[in-house]
């Protein structure tokens, strides 16, 4: 007998030992008999016609296998990679959707657009050929930047994409904002910049793909956040391979963020090759492959004003962004920058009319899609970035329009003025939590014992909300999606008690093993190591939609915890047949089903047991067996949320910015192991600290190359440039979820870029600087420095 | 053409023929099919691949294979507790408990790090073992947990050798 664990207990993790002993199961660990080894050949320009290629060399190289192109897609009648999302503009006209072929066909249109495949024995052999290739390119000027892109003179990505505006989307009520601007006692007015990111999760991609002859069957491993979204897409749009022909298989998963839950051209390219040479084909990226072929992240311009009354309350936000897209549509791409964005300009606060628009437009770099947080980091920047240049245009504390301006715990719920509703949320308790937790109070001794180092030091607030647990599929629907996005679990009760859970989301770093262990072992009262979590497999998970959006927990754990509750009304039934009861007579709890009012009890055990020797079971209303399955649409996003607060210190020698301090306190709802949300909210805090302070997608203008294209030029947040941080949580319960969870995983990410910015610009905001764009590098620091108007010397 | 190399490998001798060309990293890998330390860039920064190489760190991915004739090189797959014992090392252990790790995938080179780190300076204080961390990058857990985890493994190191 082992331990029952609960909601609300940490235990450590099932995931770790496998982990740190070396026998984790990666794609790239994995070999299959007679593998061969494949490498992408891919554009080293950003925008060129693709006039033909000779493969006569690198097929005459040793070890040569196949070189496939895209002709030989286009032969095999291939589909186009498929967008996941549908926008339209204001008047309903649909995006501008040209195909994205999986590998180039008439055109390249970014660096690191795939031309070929080249398959041969052995890795060295494929690059070896690969080298061969013979690609003639008819080279195009690129343009990078959205608003390059978006003159009429800009380099033309697709012919009937003008000005390469996909779409130009819009929210909120125009006129209305107008008026409340009319009447406004102060504008405030921010143009900045998010800038592009590159996710950069600690395993490159890989792929394996293999075809059984026999059986006409497919396998495909991949290093993917939702895998049976890959066989839906891959195998009914792009392959035409009936979807029981085809398994995937996403094993150990070295960390998404987002980065890996999209369907690949790779992943599409590697399974039909497999069938094309009858052999498995094995690609692993390098890293510096991964930087021009992962999905980006973040890329907008954006000009806000936020209308005031004369106390300071906001009447009116105005937001117009250009998103860039890059070269083709990925498989969230346009959803991320419009309906992830737009309706949390809303942000914590009570602001009555808001118009926001987005040109979404096409450049000749890597597509953009989600990164941790997708969307929502964008909006909170943007919001709290404008609602401290207000406080400091009006000579209002940053804390205290806050204040004034924030939903009451007592107003939810709350419905804004773009489209979502709020259930439940106390941004006040977080804010005051942190202001504590941080020491504010203190500030000015810590501020003054800086100067006198010669030290500039600052605080940022950033009170923020995020929409998690992707998503209501009604809702999405309604905003252009294509798929539902429901989740599935299933709970399976073995003859002895032990259990096995097949549930439809993934887990690469988040703990899920350990987390949906602890809900069925609460719930049916078995021991946490007598349960197993298995996902990442479509021929062992029914369905399911993967890990993305802070949703597992959310809509997958509402799926288990729907499944366990079918499986405790079967114990029931089976229960009241062998105490020789009615149904209605039993009760189950901690792991035993009982006699109200009796001590004849039936543990879970005995049941478990009977359900599989169904001697004597009235079989006509009672079936043998004990495994039961639920799948879960949620009727709302949850609405975690939050406050943070950064403390930095700028040296105005080097203009090095220091994060000094770091706290947050979270709205995560329910905590089901407070040890994991904890490793969750770290994590995604220096995400955030990462675009910030340090990281930097550059692309040079004209010829589209990628600057920052490995780890040696793109600056990774290291462990000596980190704070210890400080991180609590003040829940409020979610009101439509089983367990009143709402997600952890993307909320660092969301709180931090603004809170740090704001430190930095108030650490510099006595020399005039009144804006930094991200990442606030030394460089960028210092050249401000040398504009301001000095004297440097400290106050 | 092949060379042959001969090196101890967690304790056993090994001899194998490899491509002069061939990196230790792959060499693990590839041939001896020991896959937990794992590569994860191309430029030597991110220290997936940190292997103990007659006792000091280094990266696996840097070294080619025949400079490791003669030699004695530990990975993780070697790392463990007391001699003889099913348990784990107290570095793993300290990882374990303090919630050092998230998806897992850098782990193996930040215990190759951190138990020399910890073999290096007995009194770890935090900035030792920030700036000692600053070759092995982690994208999941903003290293807090990574850091609290190395303190308490080198103290249980030292511990167990009555230090």
């Amino acid at each position: 007998m082992g331990n029952v664990i609960g909601i609300g207990a940490a235990p450590k993790r099932k995931e770790d030992q496998r982990f740190l002993t070396g026998r984790g199961n990666y794609v790239s660990d994995i070999k299959r008999s007679g593998m061969a080894a494949g490498v992408f050949v891919r554009s080293p320009h950003g925008h060129a016609v693709l006039r033909g290629i000779d493969k006569s060399a690198a097929l005459a190289s040793p070890g040569v296998i196949a070189v496939l192109t895209g002709d030989d897609v286009a032969d095999d009648g291939l589909g186009s990679l498929p967008c996941g999302w549908g926008i339209t503009d204001a008047k309903g006209v649909p995006m501008k959707e040209p195909p994205f072929p999986m590998l180039a066909q008439d055109k390249v249109r970014f660096v690191g657009d795939m031309v070929a495949f080249v398959i041969a024995e052995t890795p060295e052999q494929a690059n070896a050929a690969a080298d061969l290739l013979k690609v003639d390119y008819e080279v195009l000027p690129s343009v990078v930047g959205v608003l390059e892109a978006i003159r009429p003179d800009a380099p033309q990505l697709f012919d009937d994409v003008p000005k390469n505006i996909c779409c130009d989307w819009e929210l909120g009520d125009k006129a209305a904002v107008e008026s409340a601007f009319k009447k406004a006692a102060h504008v405030a007015r921010l143009s900045l910049v998010n800038n592009r990111l590159i996710g950069n999760p600690m395993e490159p991609r890989a792929a394996i793909a293999e075809y059984e002859p026999g059986t006409d069957r497919y396998t495909l491993w991949t290093t993917s956040q939702f895998p049976h979204v890959v066989r839906f897409l891959m195998g009914a749009l792009v392959l035409n391979i009936p979807q029981h022909k085809l398994r995937v298989v996403a094993p150990d998963v070295g960390g998404g963020f987002g980065v890996k839950q999209f369907h690949y051209g790779e992943e599409a390219v590697i399974t039909w090759a497999a069938k094309r040479v009858r052999r498995p084909v094995k690609w692993v990226a390098s890293r510096s492959e991964g930087y021009v072929s992962d999905r980006h992240g973040r890329d907008h311009v954006t000009e806000a004003e936020l209308a005031l009354d004369e106390t300071g309350k906001f009447l009116a936000f105005r937001v117009k962004t250009l998103a860039n897209m890059g070269g083709y549509l990925s498989t969230f791409g346009p959803n991320i920058p419009t309906n992830l964005y737009g309706p949390l300009l809303s942000g914590v606060y009570t602001t009555p009319a808001i118009y926001c628009n987005v040109k979404v437009v096409f450049t000749n770099t890597v597509p953009v899609d989600a990164y941790r947080g997708a969307g929502r980091p964008e909006a909170t920047f943007v919001l709290e970035r404008i609602v401290d240049v207000a406080a400091s245009e009006m000579g209002i504390d940053r804390v205290e329009i806050r204040r004034r301006n924030m939903i009451p715990k007592e107003a939810y719920p709350y419905q804004t003025p773009v489209l979502v509703q709020y259930d439940s949320g106390d941004p006040m308790g977080c804010l005051d939590g942190a202001l504590v937790a941080a020491d504010v109070k203190n500030f000015g001794v810590r501020k003054a014992a800086s100067a006198s180092n010669g030290k500039f030091r600052g605080l940022g607030y950033s009170t923020y909300v995020e929409a998690c647990g992707l998503a209501p599929s009604r809702f999405a629907g309604r905003l252009g999606a294509r798929g539902g996005l429901y989740e599935s679990a299933t709970v399976r009760v073995h003859p002895t008690g032990q259990v096995t859970v097949m549930i439809g989301t993934h887990n690469h770093g988040q703990g899920h093993e350990t987390t949906f262990a602890q809900i069925v072992s609460d719930k049916l009262g078995v021991a946490f190591e007598n349960v197993d979590i298995v996902f990442g497999d479509t021929d062992r998970v029914q369905f399911g939609m993967g890990t993305y959006g802070s949703r597992s927990l959310v809509v997958g754990g509402a799926a288990l915890s729907k499944a366990t509750d079918k499986v405790i009304v079967k114990g029931k039934k089976i229960a009241a047949h062998l105490l020789e009861v009615s149904e209605a007579d039993i009760q189950f709890e901690a792991g035993k089903f009982s006699v109200a009012g009796t001590d004849r009890i039936k543990t879970f055990e005995e049941i478990a047991g009977a359900a599989y020797v169904p001697h004597n079971y009235p079989l006509e209303v009672l079936e043998p067996g004990l495994e039961e399955q639920a799948y879960y649409d949620p009727v709302n996003f949850t609405y975690p949320g939050g406050c943070h607060i950064a403390e930095v210190e700028v040296d105005p020698e080097t203009g090095t910015v220091t994060l000094v301090n770091y706290t947050a306190v979270d709205d995560v709802g329910t905590v089901i192991n407070p040890m994991i949300v904890e490793g969750q909210l770290h994590g995604g805090i220096v995400q955030g600290v990462g675009q910030a302070l340090f990281e930097n997608a550059v692309y040079d203008e004209g010829s589209g190359q990628l600057l920052s294209g490995s780890l040696m030029d793109y600056c990774m947040p290291r462990a000596d440039h980190l704070p210890m941080m400080k991180v609590a949580t003040h829940s409020t319960l979610c009101t439509h979820t089983p367990m009143g969870v709402k997600g952890c995983g993307e909320v660092g990410t969301i709180g931090s870029p603004a809170a740090v910015i704001n430190a930095v610009v108030d650490a510099l905001s006595h020399l005039g600087v009144t804006h930094v764009d991200m990442p606030a590098t030394p460089n960028r620091i210092w050249r401000l420095l040398q504009n301001a108007s000095l004297p440097v010397a400290a106050e | 053409m092949t060379v042959q190399i001969s090196f101890t490998l967690n304790g056993r001798p090994t001899s194998v023929d490899v491509e002069p060309a061939t990196l230790v990293a792959e060499l693990l890998r590839e041939q001896l099919h020991l896959t937990g330390t794992h590569i994860g860039c191309d430029t030597s920064q991110c220290g997936a691949c940190v292997v103990h190489l007659n006792g000091l760190p280094v990266k696996s991915c840097t070294l080619l294979a025949p400079a490791l004739d003669g030699a004695t090189l530990l990975t993780i797959e070697g790392l463990t507790g007391a001699p003889g014992s099913n348990q784990m090392h107290p570095m793993q252990e300290a990882f374990r408990e303090h919630h050092g790790l998230q998806c897992g995938f850098c782990t193996p080179g930040m215990l190759m790090t951190a138990v020399a780190l910890a073999t290096e300076k007995p009194d770890l204080t935090e900035a030792d073992v920030r700036h000692g961390l600053e070759g092995n990058i982690c994208r999941c857990t903003g290293y807090q947990n990574i850091v609290i985890s190395v303190m308490a493994g080198a103290a249980a190191m030292h511990a167990a050798k009555g230090e």
